[in-house]
């Protein structure tokens, strides 16, 4: 059975201008040992879904799913505390912005020891022990010195790393990492990925990578889940996808990454992710589809079957070429 | 550290200087001289005023009384009372304990109902209880003390006969000589039964009175600081770590909101203690505030002057105190980050 297991889910929020569906109908599933990628570009609901399953949404949230479940619980009728004690210590996440996801008020010894206090009960010697461990694991030099560090003496690289360490601690079986490279130096990016990488290999533990980075995908998720303005878009196999592109907002991403890009200029969409206001009748990705007929401006498209990715599209691409479901029309 | 402290003390001189010369021309400006106050309407012979007058050095120019009074300062003599002819450091020093426990009970009763309020209206934020509270501070903050002092007597000593109108202690009933000047900690060590009880009954109304400004201030400025960094971040990751809701709001959120508090506390005090010479006269409360109105009536000059330099003395040494204590609760101030 999948670990993380996720049908038709749905998040909207209150906000003064009513109701804002950020998340509308996403199925994904996740596998012990699996690396499962999350594209999409900003604010196509990919960090939203996450918080929802670690019920750390707002209040103005309002969460819906016909299943979501993790490890065999029920995700939408858990206790709060059932949520602490065992979903956020089975799932461990990482933020994009790791200079601000450290409390900066408290040492790095404090905040990593803290977790395994929480769980495990350690004492404080092995509460230090054992953290000096997890900064050794995610290559943190001088480890011990680190640990009376605060936040603000750390580099952005170096509290991504802290964040891992203590993502790590609670001995996860699942990682969301929540586009952790975005905020970072080129440079440092590929050691982070690696490292994220190498430790879901040694602790044997799901990874749930959030990027918009179609170049990160390729390098590391088995699965890609494809997003836009809340929409599930795509799912496929990585290969597959990268092979052959089903919805044409998925094909427009892979024909913007640098190696595909044919002429000196580098292909990018144009137009952006429609917002809260401007959300459409029909197909969300019609004024910016380059395949887009009057019908798709009007009506909302179904899915289609898994040979075409389940893509959200009336005329699914099929080896770069649309082609008309039957029965769709 | 000790370079940021003398810092501050070298930049407290000019203040000083500043305020010894407006207190000193500014009671010379209100009419009546301390003789006059003293004969009053009955009148003596102008022989008589004159004599008095050259005893307490007023007929010397103003600059040279001035000049004077900077001189016997700088070799640490405060003059003496008129009123009492008592040097005025030793009466000041007797009556401060009265006014210290006054304003520390003020800011305690502030700080420790105004956080818990202020954080308790954030998390529940849009509550009836947040709307509530809100509203209260409000009135609490544009409250004038002297009416409110007088409304709660009203209501509560005359009205409900809850607690005594005036002073610290029922002297009647206890009796014992002050050993630290705090009535509390003096009750408890005399041994007399019931002392403990009739000091802190005497306490509470000037406490509220005095506390409700800055238990106004603190409680908006604890919730509107809390919202601010409920929605910070490292909120989300502590809960994320799975650690208890009230760990997370109040380890992980208040420790951050605490930091604009602080500064906030400290800046009342200065307020407290002009706040304190109101209440004390409301109350009764033989207090160094007291004092110093009683003696504006007297144009006690020596005492005043000498009142007001102790006073602010102690605001600067305080607010030191406050800025130390700020880099204390924040890391990035004491590492200089
Ligand atoms: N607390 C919130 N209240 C209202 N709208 C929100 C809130 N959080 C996120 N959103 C909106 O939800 C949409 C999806 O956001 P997000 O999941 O952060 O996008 P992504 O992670 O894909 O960049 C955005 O339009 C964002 O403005
Ligand atoms: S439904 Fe139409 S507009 Fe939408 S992606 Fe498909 S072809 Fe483009
Ligand atoms: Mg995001």
């Amino acid at each position: 059975m999948a670990l993380l297991n996720i049908r038709n889910l749905s998040v909207s929020f209150d906000t003064r201008n009513g109701a804002f569906k950020a998340v509308d109908g996403i199925d994904l599933a996740v596998e012990r040992d699996d690396v499962l990628a999350i594209v999409g570009e900003s604010g196509s609901g990919k960090s939203v879904a996450m918080l929802a399953v670690m019920g750390l949404l707002p209040w103005t949230a309002t969460v819906t799913a016909d299943r979501m479940e993790f490890d065999g619980l029920d995700l939408l009728t858990i206790s709060d505390e059932q949520r602490r004690k065992i979903v956020r210590r089975d799932v461990a996440m990482i933020f994009q912005e790791p200079m601000t996801s450290l409390n900066p008020c408290f040492t790095v010894g404090f905040q990593i020891g803290e977790t395994l206090k929480t769980h495990f009960g350690m004492d404080k010697q092995a509460q230090k022990k054992r953290s000096i461990e997890l900064l050794e694991q995610v290559g943190i030099t001088d480890p011990e010195k680190r640990l009376s560090a605060y936040p603000h003496q750390l580099s952005g690289g170096m509290s991504q790393r802290v964040m891992i360490a203590m993502a790590l601690s609670s001995e996860p079986k699942l990682l969301i990492a929540d586009e952790p490279t975005t905020a970072l130096d080129v440079t440092i990016q590929a050691q982070i990925l690696d490292l994220l990488l190498r430790l879901r290999k040694e602790n044997g533990m799901g990874l749930v990578l959030i990027t918009h980075d179609m170049g990160v995908v390729a390098e590391t998720a088995q699965r890609v889940v494809v997003q836009y303005a809340g929409q599930q878009v795509e799912m496929q196999d990585t290969r597959g996808l990268f092979r052959d592109p089903h919805h044409p907002y998925t094909a427009a991403l892979l024909a913007a990454l640098p190696e595909r890009a044919t002429g000196r200029v580098l292909p990018s969409i144009p137009g952006v992710v429609p917002g809260q206001f401007d959300r459409l009748k029909g197909c969300m990705f019609a004024p910016r589809c380059a395949f887009a007929t009057g019908h798709c401006h009007t009506v909302k498209p179904n899915r289609a079957p898994s040979e075409q990715g389940r893509a959200l599209c009336h005329t699914p691409l099929v080896h770069g070429q649309p082609v008309i479901l039957e029965g769709s029309r | 550290m000790i370079k940021f402290i003398l810092r501050r003390l070298l930049l407290t001189i000019p203040t000083f200087i500043a305020l010894m010369f407006v207190t000193f021309i500014a009671i010379r400006l209100v009419p009546g001289d301390p003789v006059e106050v003293r004969t009053g309407e009955h009148g003596i012979s102008p022989e008589r005023l004159a004599y008095f007058r050259h005893e307490l050095g007023l007929d010397q120019p103003v600059w040279k009384q001035f000049f004077d009074y900077v001189w016997h300062l700088l070799h640490g003599d405060f003059g003496v009372s008129l009123s009492s002819n008592e040097k005025v450091l030793t009466e000041f020093l007797s009556l401060f304990p009265a006014t210290l426990e006054l304003s520390i009970a003020g800011i305690l009763f502030a700080v420790l109902l105004g956080i818990p309020a202020g954080v308790f209206a954030a998390v529940k934020r849009g509550s009836w209880f947040d709307h509530t509270l809100m509203g209260a501070a409000v009135a609490g903050f544009s409250m004038p003390i002297f009416w409110w002092g007088l409304l709660l007597i009203m209501l509560v000593s005359e009205g409900w006969h809850l607690t005594p109108v005036s002073g610290r202690i029922d002297m009647i009933n206890f009796y014992f000589e002050p050993t630290t000047g705090f009535m509390l900690i003096d009750s408890l060590m005399s041994d007399q039964k019931g002392a403990f009880l009739s000091a802190l009954h005497h306490l509470v109304l000037p406490m509220i009175v005095l506390g409700t400004v800055p238990l106004a201030v603190i409680a908006r400025m604890t919730r509107s600081s809390m919202l601010e960094v409920l929605s910070e971040d490292y909120v989300r990751t502590a809960r994320a770590k799975g650690l208890s809701e009230f760990r997370v709001i109040s380890l992980h959120a208040l420790r951050n909101a605490l930091i604009p508090v602080v500064t906030v506390v400290g800046l009342q005090v200065g307020g407290l203690l002009a706040g304190a010479v109101l209440t004390e006269t409301i109350f009764s409360w033989p207090g160094v505030g007291k004092w110093l109105i009683e003696s504006i009536g007297r144009r006690d000059y020596p005492a005043l002057q000498g009142g007001i330099l102790l006073i602010s003395s102690l605001v600067i040494v305080i607010n030191l105190l406050v800025d130390l204590l700020y880099g204390a609760i924040n890391p990035r101030i004491r590492h200089g980050g």
